[in-house]
């Protein structure tokens, strides 16, 4: 029994890296969430606008790195973040402007609005890898850790080593700070209240004079922020690859509908349930359960309950499950 | 087409000749899909071989030789079958320097070849299960089979002293039958394969296999994958989690980018990859560099070899039908069992050709130090690699 270096590999194996996808998942879904609540349509273009804005950020930043400019032990791409959000911003309203708009004003059913995004999707798709190509693109720099395994070993002795990467790190702190900023923002502003009751009942909020346009204004400006900021995470931590941004698409609904669609509390929670599901699920437990028990009950197998290929499957399986018996998500978001 | 009309051409200014024929033999490589970088170069080695016999007017009573392509696309098998096929019924070819990928050849051998008793040599198929295909005599490959590299990764890991390992592939015919050799063979020699699990190719996250992987645990890591692919994103994340240090690394995760992407955690890896050091191979790459292709890209001493082969059973049986000079091959390859062949390197096409006509026997070394074993496979030579100062060393040959 070593239930020590048994935590030490459940959280390097397990609780680091599914803490870091679940914040990259809950920022994802909380731009689903807020565009679901307010304009009421899935935005299926969601998973590439990440990808647009994660590539302008990359472009800024190698521009950054030509002129040898670094943000110390953290990664460039932080300071490059502000002109991919703005350069997504803007392309995001000029989408709404031509595309959008057109749809709201004929008073489109929603399901319309959905195929429009599928459409905007694959254009914004394309746009991509014209400027940027295919191929996976790296773009973290600055220091690669918090924590090395080596330096954990040497320090502490355990067999097990923990690993911390700086872009863990940094994705769990942004994360906070942006969702700690947009619930202020929601709550405490002007701006935000009118969203939120534009959200509840939309004529009513008309008939008090809520602004529309600059309410849809604003809620694109705020999901084209948090979808470029939840793909330069996921840039960074992981890889940047045009077509792994729009299979993301599917863990990010997934936790979109599970937590609730509308309720930005429950995007968050879904992301974090849609992660550590994934992880659990398809983790070789073997190695944890060999130090948590005592030697003579040390198992022969993995342990693991599905092959790692078989991800999506369970983002796929938790969706049916919800949406079968708790249309509504965890937090009584609004049905589908 | 411009290198036929010319060939065309030159055959029919030759034809005053007596009894002089052109023979023609198909190239079917993929000269599109996911090889097709590497096919103009395995192309340009097998004409070069074959332009070699020809000029040299000794083949046959001044035959000459004319390469005729086909596009196997390395991964239809239903359109690399019609390519051959046409080479066969329509353009008359008496031999196939080809298919490519393995999964190609194998349907061309059962759909074409062997219907119409086709000699085929390929150049780059290693898959082992080419190995029990039934081929009616008429199959062989100058490339060396991926189960024989997973007996040469067994024997170094014997010999490192390592017990156990833990491996990943990637998830096609060539990770899934390379993975199988080095289990198989490590397993028979007493070591132990703590898990044998896919990865997929262009995944932007690999610490979910990674944590299976090390939850197994193991003394060394063999990764037989890609090394601009998942094969590079399994070895990141391993190092990242800290849960493994050491990496075996086949053919397909050795070149230059992967110990300079990865840095100098990849120190003491090592691995090894199909490659001779024999005296022919620098010989093939002036000869390449002549001819205005590179010598060095992959597969393309093979292929010229395999080219040579045909030319050289031919003049061996005196003859141009398949049937015959089949068994032929073999002979013109390895000498007699003494070792007492002439050997012949590229270049001395025309030399063995009068030492077939003198009777003389010849052991056709060529680019690739061809010695074709069981079933008419190259036996293989590999290149021992081992990851120093971030650069891949040679250490030795095996």
């Amino acid at each position: 029994m070593d239930l020590l270096n048994a935590l030490v590999a459940f959280l390097n194996f397990v609780f680091i890296p599914g803490l870091a996808y679940g914040a990259q998942l809950a920022l994802g879904a909380l731009g689903v969430t807020l565009i679901y609540g307010i304009l009421r349509f899935s935005n299926f273009a969601h998973g590439d606008t990440m990808a647009f804005g994660t590539m302008v950020t990359i472009l800024v930043t190698w521009a950054l790195q030509g002129a040898g400019v670094t943000f110390g032990p953290l990664p460039t791409a932080l300071l490059a973040l502000p002109v991919g959000i703005a350069a997504t911003a803007a392309f995001v309203l000029a989408t709404d402007r031509v595309v959008y708009r057109f749809y709201r004003r004929q008073k489109a059913s929603p399901t319309i609005v959905v195929i429009v995004s599928l459409g905007v999707m694959f254009v914004m798709n394309g746009i991509v890898r014209l400027i940027i190509g295919v191929n996976d693109q790296n773009f973290a720099d600055g220091a690669r850790f918090v924590i090395s395994a080596q330096e954990f070993r040497e320090a502490t002795g355990l067999a097990e080593p923990l690993a911390i990467r700086t872009t863990q790190a940094v994705t769990v702190v942004t994360a906070v700070i942006v969702v700690a900023l947009l619930f202020w923002f929601l709550q405490k502003t002007r701006t935000g209240k009118s969203m939120r009751a534009f959200s509840d009942n939309e004529d009513l909020a008309l008939l008090s004079g809520i602004n529309p346009d600059r309410v849809v204004a604003v809620t694109w400006l705020i999901a084209a922020a948090l979808a470029t900021i939840a793909g330069v995470l996921y840039g960074l931590d992981k890889s940047f690859k045009p077509f792994t941004y729009f299979q993301l698409l599917l863990p990010i609904f997934a936790a979109a509908i599970v937590g609730g669609l509308g309720s930005p509390l429950g995007a968050i929670a879904g992301g974090f349930v849609i992660a550590f599901s994934e992880l659990l699920l398809t983790n070789a437990w073997k190695k944890i359960v060999t130090y948590a028990l005592p030697e003579s009950m040390a198992p022969d197998g993995l342990l693991q309950l599905m092959s790692t290929d078989y991800k999506f499957a369970v983002s796929f399986t938790i969706l049916i499950i919800v949406l079968l018996f708790m249309p509504t998500g965890l937090f009584k978001g609004k049905s589908l | 087409m411009k290198k036929l009309l010319l060939a065309s051409a030159a055959a029919t200014a030759l034809a005053g000749a007596a009894a002089a024929e052109e023979v023609k033999v198909g190239i079917l490589i993929g000269f599109t899909g996911p090889i097709e970088s590497l096919a103009p170069a395995m192309a340009a080695a097998a004409e070069m071989a074959m332009k070699e016999v020809s000029d040299s007017g000794k083949f046959l009573g001044g035959s000459t030789m004319v390469p005729v392509r086909g596009d196997s696309t390395c991964g239809d098998a239903q359109a690399g079958t019609a390519a051959a096929e046409r080479l066969v019924t329509s353009d008359m070819v008496k031999g196939i320097v080809g298919a490519d990928c393995s999964g190609v050849t194998g349907a061309v051998l059962q759909n074409v070849a062997r219907p119409n008793g086709m000699v085929m040599i390929s150049p780059s198929a290693t898959s082992p299960a080419l190995t029990t295909a039934e081929d009616d005599g008429l199959f062989f490959r100058t490339a060396p089979s991926d189960a024989r590299e997973g007996e040469v990764m067994a024997e170094m890991l014997v010999e490192k002293g390592i017990k156990s390992i833990a491996l990943t592939y990637t998830n096609n015919d060539y990770g899934k039958g390379l993975a199988e050799a080095i289990a198989n063979s490590f397993t028979a020699k007493g070591g132990t394969v703590t898990i044998n699990a896919a990865h997929e190719d262009g995944k932007a996250d690999y610490s979910a296999e990674v944590a299976a992987l090390a939850s197994a645990g193991g003394d060394l890591l063999v990764v037989a994958g890609y090394l601009d692919q998942g094969g590079k994103g399994i070895i990141q994340a391993a190092l990242d989690t800290g849960a493994f240090s050491t990496f075996g690394l086949p053919g397909g995760m050795i070149g230059d980018s992967l110990p300079q992407a990865i840095g100098p955690a990849l120190d003491g890896s090592w691995g090894q990859i199909a490659g001779s050091d024999s005296a022919g191979a620098a010989t093939f790459e002036e000869m390449a560099k002549a001819a205005g292709f590179d010598g060095t890209s992959a597969y393309a001493p093979e292929s010229y070899d395999a080219a040579a082969l045909i030319a050289l059973a031919m003049a061996a049986a005196g003859s141009t039908d398949p049937k015959v000079y089949k068994d032929k091959v073999m002979e013109v390859a390895n000498g007699p069992a003494d070792g007492t062949g002439e050997k012949i390197y590229p270049g001395e096409l025309a030399k063995a050709l009068d030492l077939i006509a003198a009777g003389t026997p010849i052991d056709y070394e060529g680019a690739t130090a061809v010695h074709l074993i069981g079933p008419g496979e190259s036996a293989g030579r590999y290149r021992v690699i081992e990851v120093r100062n971030g650069k891949n060393e040679t250490v030795g040959f095996r």
